[in-house]
């Protein structure tokens, strides 16, 4: 049986642990909150630059930009937002899972596969992985991830994507379902999958200052640019809210430990006691 | 008095929306007046100030570092950018997103990552005391 004071420092110990998981998932808990107003935030974005391309489009039927046009594909681009930090249960491992899982899909075609990374746990990862040509980077987003730190790793696959070296560019984020579920989506950005046109307003004929051509490219690519944001983000309030519940559990797991620990504490000085005064007896019976 | 319905949105969040008599924007080929009942018009933005007047005759401001904007008769929406847009600075950031996927190449080799070292350093540490203390001891 070990002694009584091991025990006394192992419970210790454990209940400062618990201490600093509770206050991780009370501080997961509070950013998560802030973050799903962001994520809120960013759909009117979203939904505004999205009528404005339909006008677009609908205006030029004739033009089409590179980023609307299918064309055979013979290579692809993933984006893939991680966390810059662990502590949050699968979070990651998930998303990972998935990402593979679509890509081999495209090497089985015998596509090739390249990757952008956000988030330092995807360049931990893909460092190790290996195999996977990485384009460009972008870690250290902070809790409140801003498009500015985003528009030069979105044009490093932009960019690639106009010379044909990329022919599809995907986005693999964490999607926000609730408190207690996060799931993998991997979503298509180019070509641009727009709505159904008939719930857009016809018959509009617009003033174009410059050419319709021109703002196309523009406007194409700040959608892509908020896309890419939005997806930071909802892996953001995802990162949280599973930081928040594995903390905890970790807390809880703290606990049940401590309990445990409480008992065979309990148990060993109480038998410390015993020994001491049979001892005491015995010695007192030899006199 | 007819009025105009106005939508201010950047990609990180809405930052105006409501009636108003006038709005002046930035555009690319000049400053514009919108009033009511304008012409449908597409146009972007150059970085400068987007000037908003309330039926009541105050009047807002909101800096917009450029973006798009469209005019209907009824509505104005203004997508504004967060970031000061120009070619050569989104060429700079997309250099340096090239270079960071580079560096992080590079580092599998050589460098380990920083908390890993520092994982290695705190146990090595722990092995120096280890062996002064059994020193001490047989002495």
């Amino acid at each position: 049986m070990p002694g009584v004071k091991e025990i006394r420092v192992k419970i210790a110990s454990f209940k400062s642990t618990q201490k600093i998981t509770k206050a991780m998932e009370m501080v997961a808990a509070s950013k998560m909150r802030k973050a799903q107003e962001r994520m809120r935030a960013t759909r009117p974005y979203a939904e505004k630059i999205r009528t404005v391309i339909g006008h677009l489009r609908l205006a030029n039927p004739d033009y089409k930009h590179p980023f609307m046009v299918e064309r055979d594909v013979n290579a692809v681009g993933f984006i893939i937002v991680t966390t810059d930090r662990g502590l949050c249960g699968g979070l990651n491992v998930n998303l990972f899972k998935a990402t593979l899982a679509a890509m081999r899909d495209w090497q089985k075609q015998g596509k090739k596969v390249s990757v952008c990374l956000i988030g330092s746990k995807g360049v931990q990862f893909f460092r190790r992985l290996g195999g996977v040509e990485t384009l460009a980077t972008v870690t250290h987003l902070g809790d409140r991830p801003h498009v500015n730190d985003l528009i030069g790793t979105v044009k490093v696959m932009l960019d690639q994507y106009k010379e044909g070296k990329l022919d599809r560019l995907f986005l693999v984020n964490n999607e926000f379902i609730n408190t207690m579920s996060q799931k993998p989506v991997v979503r298509q950005l180019l070509p641009v999958v727009t709505e159904d046109e008939d719930k857009l307003q016809k018959l509009w004929d617009y003033i174009y200052e410059p050419s319709a051509s021109e703002l196309l490219e523009g406007v194409l690519m700040r959608y892509i640019e908020s896309q890419v944001y939005q997806g930071a983000v909802e892996n953001v309030a995802s990162e949280m809210a599973a930081r928040m519940v594995a903390m905890k559990s970790a807390t809880d797991n703290a606990g049940k430990l401590i309990e445990e620990l409480q008992l065979i504490y309990n148990k060993a000085r109480q038998a410390a006691i015993t020994k001491e005064i049979s001892e005491i007896v015995g010695g007192a019976a030899a006199v | 008095m007819a009025t105009i319905h106005v939508d201010i949105v950047s990609a990180e969040g809405q930052i105006f929306s409501g009636e108003a008599a006038m709005v002046f924007a930035p555009a690319a080929m000049g400053e514009i007046g919108i009033a009511p009942r304008h012409a449908p018009l597409l146009t972007t933005l150059k970085p400068g100030e987007v000037r908003v007047q309330l039926p009541g005759g105050e009047e807002q401001f909101f800096f917009v570092g450029g973006g798009a904007i469209e005019i209907q008769p009824h509505l104005v929406t203004v997508l504004a950018d967060t970031a000061l847009r120009a070619k050569d600075i989104d060429e700079a950031a997309a250099l340096q997103a090239k270079q960071r996927a580079e560096e992080a190449l590079k580092d599998r080799a050589g460098k380990i990552d920083v908390a890993e070292a520092q994982a290695e350093l705190a146990r090595a540490v722990a092995q120096i005391k280890a062996i002064e203390k059994l020193r001490k001891i047989k002495q």
